[in-house]
């Protein structure tokens, strides 16, 4: 099962998600041509000697039609030249509508980010009236409730909720604040309420939504150091089978078998890997792409391949690990006070609390069988929680029922004319020390007890620890707690390792040390003092909703500030990767079929033994091909036809598998190596059947 | 087929690795600084040969300047090998050319010279009636010694640069060149030089010996010298040239069941055992284990089709109705059908090229497992170190290609592989192909290189003997079809014969392209990954160490090579053995 599925309650989709649409269609059909400029082509090398190779057919067609004279190096007739060419043209046009498509869906992205992108009045702060384009970084702009915030920068003064839906898609404000973590805001989202002065950091041009519309739509994009590898591999392979194919005219000629140039066109064709070197920059694109789906912006291509080789990924516990929302867990009473007493004074102390904690007591003491009070019926006062008071509850009945801080409890009872029971400083330091937070329970002057409020690790946590582990990454957990307290968490969440009372120095020097060992690490952070951190981390997640500094620093935006987000950003690392070296597996055993029908047709009659003029090398033709010229065109129909239909899995990825590199290793060369031997055995023969038969080539 | 011919095969790949595996641990002592029982004998010698090259063996050199070294070892090599060839008769003083024998034309002189320093050993010349003594051992013996230990500290080099934690030191040349000549080649080229004379082979300076035959009254020469001490680092150093032209099935060369034996087992001992030593000085010795694996199924699959193929017979001798006692045309009756099949391919599977039988006379089948054998470019075991090397380079390949399947960048033991390393292991790879199949197309395409091919030799087979003898010169095999000549010598002694220049030519560049290019390639690979941060391996990271690596290794191999000469092979043995014409 692949893991990190995108949660359900995710965004509303954007416009531009469905594979394929009709006015995409017919953009990317239109680009497919275009992009024949061999001045695009030359960047691959393999279609660029695909696209040579239809020139010279092209050529040869045209020189047997007008010019007359037979051709040197057998004589084919012009219709097999002429189906030949059309056949490479349609390969190179196939291997770009690949391209076209991945761009193309990109593309669709960034024309609704450009339509949200109005030209916008920026108000300085020092009276004057600026267009959003001409603000350089330093300038100082007010921007009052319902107007566009111009530009990229950092809230100086005031708060305000901003609707973001523009970058994220997601609909519910957020609020921005000067100072602390939450002062970045974005050219072009909303401010919804109140004022708010905002500091412009970058300079025009530069702003995120800028450059958030060239990365999707690839006008950014640079070969990636994984990619430029395959390309080199790929070039290699095409100048292998190019020696053997220029070394073969010769050969034949010495067993008096002269071959056209249109069939050793046709099998340098076969041969080099066309079909990964058509679709590798879509692959790429894809990849981008994904992420861009799930939110997350890759500031790089080199990011999202580096975070296919994470080792070791580091979370934050608070959000992350835990929901953050401290719950009740337990009533622990003091002597000569029964658990079912301390539970119900507990909850009608609550019963007015609308906080999670509050909601949570309700809930645990109802496991001790203590039915819902209505509140209308009990004739209740609410005293609110205060920062004064720091203790909340009811006054029911001439009764004054709290709950609080340890000390502010203590107080109020002292108060009421009680008087602490000895073992409760021990119960809430021991509660401390485990890093749960205590709440005291009193009636009027008596006290009752202590309610236990436990940090609660999010379900399912261990599972997606679990199958980290499998995918080979090892996970540590970053909180501020002490040890004590670390430790029991990340016992319960099954993370790997912690660090403890972490600090933003012991951060960084954490990953140092882990890089230092040869590991790369990914991380997600989104305060200005999480910056240094994110920047020495292979792969740096800033959360959307952090300062400008921390989304600088990083090398990936995730836009649903969801730290959880870097398993499926792993996840789509890996794909890339994996597919890349799927498609070249499947590319290369090809070879084996196109082999058996094309050098059996070149050498049906070299050294002819029988009165029809087949020598013994046709026994080769296991395939039972109608004919030499249909097996070839066979042989080149399945190469160029293969291109669209792997398009899909080129956009969408191979699927990846968190069952240990070995078993998916094994996986993909079944399916890859041995089904790309098969396939095209299978393939061929069809289409010869309907060149052959239906045909009559 | 028999139960002794399947116990040779069997038997051998036992015994081999039995050999092999504490020879290895003995050779990476040898390579790591380690203490050998050899020390106390060979220590002052050692230091001797140091200050003799002025070289300083505690002094690292990074990649360019091993290379450097190595080049200028082999150039100096070269020329000193080419003059004492070409001044033959200035050395009569020495006693050592007792039938006054010319020199050999230039252009053969220069084939000869550069397969000699390639480790090829191809030879348009026959040894008894073409070299002096002299030339036998200071010139052609000398350079088995010395290009085999190019080839072995080449391995050496690059298994430094794979497992280096640091820096760009690949070790010494000169250190590396001088402990391969003293601490391995020598101790064992005088032990199976002392079993080869025990049984029975020869070891003398006397001139050719005259025999006067019982009934008809002529006479006979029969051809005598230091044959043992030349055989043995023949077979140890894969190198192959034959003192005597019909090589290991002469019986001064092979004389007995047990000296092929003796000769098969010194061919693979150190391409073998490297490949321990490989294992346990990247610290896993499991990695050794896989390449070994995968070497040895591939090495077990040649020699089972080939012994099935000529034990069961030819269909010339169906066709006369003999059904039993398979192919014995060409091929010595003591040592047998699976003696001369297995000795075929392990003389082919490694650079060694030596023959005990003739591969012409071998059936459609079994006489398409050399072509397959070389075709896999010489990395089932391979030559010494070249082997090693090769299969490294072939072993990265496939990392790529795997790695990028299990989602991550390819990295093996733990170095990435990157854009660069793929960019020299594909030239690396390149250079055998593309010596082997444009030397063949040069060859059959002219009329000069038609030249050399034999009166017999229409049609399928004239394209057969171009083929593997371009082939051969391209993997520095040497190991000859037979029938391609460079050579036109009327007489014993090279007065009046010639070379054919462009086959001579031709073949001598082709041996030096195919040998250095990739060992620079090797090299440059080898400076590369020296100075690689290291990752540690987790459950992500792609093994390659497991049944599956072995696999995936074999059949990157595999389709490489048959990719590469499968249209070479199909106008050659292929339609040959299709049309039952077999060799002839």
């Amino acid at each position: 099962m692949a893991i990190a599925d995108p949660p359900a309650q995710q965004r509303p989709t954007r416009p531009g998600r469905s594979l394929f649409t009709g006015d995409l269609a017919r953009r990317a059909v239109l680009d497919s041509f275009a992009k024949l400029d061999p001045r695009v082509q030359i960047r691959n090398p393999v279609m660029f000697v695909v696209e040579l190779g239809a020139l010279i057919t092209s050529v040869t067609w045209l020189i047997q039609v007008f010019g007359g004279g037979p051709l040197g190096g057998g004589h084919e007739p012009a219709w097999y030249t002429f189906t030949i060419s059309i056949w490479l043209w349609l390969t190179v046009v196939f291997a770009n509508l690949a391209e076209a498509f991945a761009e193309g869906r990109g593309r669709a992205q960034a024309a609704t980010l450009r339509a949200m992108r109005q030209e916008t009045e920026a108000h300085l702060r020092d009276g004057g009236v600026k267009s959003a384009s001409e603000l350089t970084k330093g300038d100082v702009v007010v921007v009052e409730a319902g107007e566009l915030i111009p530009g990229d920068g950092t809230v100086i003064e005031g708060i305000a909720s901003v609707d973001e839906s523009a970058i994220t898609g997601e609909s519910a404000p957020v609020i921005r604040e000067s100072g602390g973590d939450r002062s970045a805001v974005t050219g072009g989202t909303r401010v919804l309420s109140d004022q708010i002065v905002v500091e412009i950091t970058q300079e025009p041009g530069q702003s995120f939504m800028d450059r958030m519309i060239a990365l999707v739509e690839g006008a950014a994009r640079r070969k990636t150091p994984n990619e430029i590898a395959l390309n080199i591999l790929l070039a290699g392979l095409t100048l292998i089978f190019m020696i053997v194919v220029a070394t073969l005219r010769p050969f034949g000629l010495f067993a008096h078998t002269p071959i056209s140039e249109t069939t050793l066109i046709s099998l340098l064709v076969a041969l080099i890997p066309t079909t990964i070197g058509a679709l590798l920059s879509a692959i790429g694109i894809a990849g981008m792409d994904r992420l861009v789906r799930r939110n997350v912006l890759a500031l790089s291509g080199r990011a999202v391949e580096a975070s296919g080789d994470v080792d070791v990924l580091l979370l934050d516990k608070t959000g992350t690990i835990t929901i953050g929302n401290r719950l009740a867990s337990e009533f622990i009473p003091m002597p000569g006070v029964s658990e079912t007493e301390l539970a119900e004074v507990a909850q009608l102390s609550s019963l007015a609390d609308e906080t999670p904690e509050g909601r949570s007591i309700v809930v645990l003491a109802k496991q001790y069988g203590i039915r819902e009070h209505e509140m209308a019926d009990l004739h209740t006062e609410f005293v609110p929680f205060s920062a004064q008071t720091r203790m909340s509850g009811v006054d029911l009945d001439g009764r004054s029922l709290r709950k609080g801080a340890g000390d502010a409890i203590i107080g109020f009872a002292e108060q009421e004319g009680g008087h602490a029971p000895d073992e409760l400083q021990s119960t809430l330091d021991r509660i401390g020390r485990e890093g749960g937070t205590p709440l005291a329970v009193a009636r009027d002057s008596q006290i009752l007890g202590v309610i236990y409020l436990k940090d609660t690790i999010k379900e399912g946590m261990r599972e997606r620890f679990d199958q980290l582990r499998a995918m080979g990454i090892r996970t540590i957990m970053i909180t501020g707690d002490n040890r004590l307290t670390a430790a029991k968490i990340a016992e319960e969440s099954g993370v790997d390792d912690f660090l403890a009372q972490a600090t933003p120095e012991a951060k960084l020097q954490l990953i140092r040390e882990q890089q230092g060992t040869g590991r790369m690490v990914a991380m997600t952070g989104d305060g200005t003092n999480d910056a240094p951190a994110l920047a020495q981390a292979d792969v740096g997640v800033a959360m959307n909703t952090g300062t400008q500094a921390a989304r600088e620093a990083g090398n990936m935006v995730d836009l649903d500030s969801n730290p959880t987000k870097l398993i499926e950003i792993v996840e789509v690392g890996k794909q890339l990767l994996i597919t890349r070296g799927a498609l070249t597996t499947f590319s290369i055993a090809n070879d084996v079929a196109k082999y058996f029908a094309i050098l059996p047709a070149i050498f049906l009659s070299t050294w002819a033994t029988t009165r029809e003029g087949e020598g013994p090398l046709h026994v080769l033709n296991v395939m039972n091909l109608g004919s030499p010229r249909s097996a070839v065109i066979s042989a080149i129909v399945f190469n160029a036809i293969v291109i669209p239909l792997l398009i899909p899995i080129s956009l969408k990825g191979v699927a990846y598998r968190a069952i240990g590199a070995s078993a998916l290793l094994r996986r993909n060369l079944l399916i890859y190596g041995l089904g790309g031997l098969i396939a095209p055995f299978i393939g061929i023969k069809l289409i010869d059947l309907i060149v052959h038969n239906l045909l009559g080539a | 087929m028999t139960f002794t011919g399947w116990l040779t095969i069997f038997g051998f790949a036992a015994i081999l690795t039995a050999l092999a595996l504490p020879f290895g641990r003995y050779l990476a002592a040898v390579y790591t600084g380690g203490r050998t029982w050899l020390d106390p004998v060979l220590g002052a010698p050692e230091r001797f040969l140091y200050r003799l090259l002025r070289a300083d063996p505690s002094e690292g050199q990074d990649w360019r300047t091993y290379a450097k070294s190595l080049i200028v070892f082999s150039l100096a090599g070269w020329l000193l090998l080419f003059l004492i060839l070409r001044t033959q008769t200035l050395w009569d003083f020495t006693g050592l050319n007792p039938l006054h024998y010319h020199s050999a034309p230039w252009n053969v002189t220069f084939n000869t010279t550069s397969s000699f320093l390639t480790n090829t050993n191809w030879q348009y010349y026959g040894g008894e009636t073409t070299m002096s003594y002299f030339s036998q051992m200071a010139g052609l013996t000398v350079q088995n010694f010395l290009s085999a230990g190019v080839g072995i500290v080449v391995a050496v080099a690059l298994i430094r640069g794979i497992v280096s934690r640091g820096g760009s030191s690949l070790g010494n040349f000169w250190q590396d060149i001088v402990r391969t000549v003293l601490y391995v080649l020598l101790p064992l080229s005088i032990v199976v030089a002392l079993v080869l004379v025990f049984q029975g082979s020869i070891q003398t300076f006397s001139t050719y010996l005259v025999s006067h035959g019982l009934t008809s009254g002529g006479s006979q020469s029969i051809a005598v010298g230091p044959v043992a001490s030349q055989e043995a680092i023949k077979e140890l150093g894969t190198n192959g040239g034959g003192f005597f032209n019909v090589n290991s099935a002469h019986p001064f060369e092979n004389p007995t069941g047990f000296t092929n034996l003796v000769e098969m087992l010194a061919v693979l001992i150190i391409p073998a055992a490297l490949v321990f030593t490989y294992g346990r000085m990247t610290g896993s010795r499991r990695q050794g284990y896989a390449i070994y694996a995968t070497m040895m199924v591939m090495f077990l699959g040649a020699a089972v089709v080939c012994y099935v193929a000529e034990a069961h017979g030819s269909p010339a001798q169906h066709a006369a109705g003999i059904h039993h006692g398979g192919n014995l045309e060409g091929k010595e009756q003591r040592f047998g059908i699976a003696g001369s099949a297995l000795f075929d391919v392990v003389t082919t599977v490694t650079s060694c090229g030596a023959v005990n039988s003739a591969i012409e006379s071998f059936t459609g089948i079994g006489g398409a497992v050399p072509f397959a054998n070389l075709s896999a470019s010489e990395v089932i075991f391979g030559g010494v170190g070249t082997g090693l090397y090769s299969i490294l380079l072939y072993v990265l390949l496939a990392v790529f290609i795997g790695g990028l399947m299990v989602g991550r960048t390819p990295e093996y033991l733990g170095k990435k592989i990157e854009a660069r390393e793929i960019k020299l292991v594909a030239l690396g790879l390149l250079i055998t192909p593309l010596a082997a199949l444009f030397s063949t197309a040069l060859a059959t395409a002219s009329r000069a290189g038609r030249a050399s091919i034999s009166a017999t030799g229409v049609g399928p087979q004239g394209f057969s003997e171009s083929f593997y003898a371009y082939l051969s010169q391209a993997n520095n095999n040497g190991s000859a079809f037979a029938g391609y000549g460079g050579f036109v010598q009327p007489n014993a002694g090279s007065l009046g014969s010639h070379g054919i220049t462009f086959a001579d030519l031709l073949g001598g560049f082709e041996m030096l392209f195919a040998r250095y290019g990739p060992i620079l390639f090797a090299l440059a690979v080898a400076g590369t990954l020296v100075g690689k941060r290291v990752s540690p391996a987790g459950l992500g990271t792609m093994r390659t160490d497991n049944p599956t690596f072995v696999i995936l290794l074999i059949g990157v191999i595999i389709l490489v090579g048959a990719l590469t000469f499968f249209p070479a092979l199909l106008l050659g043995p292929i339609v040959q053995g299709l049309t039952g014409h077999l060799y002839s």
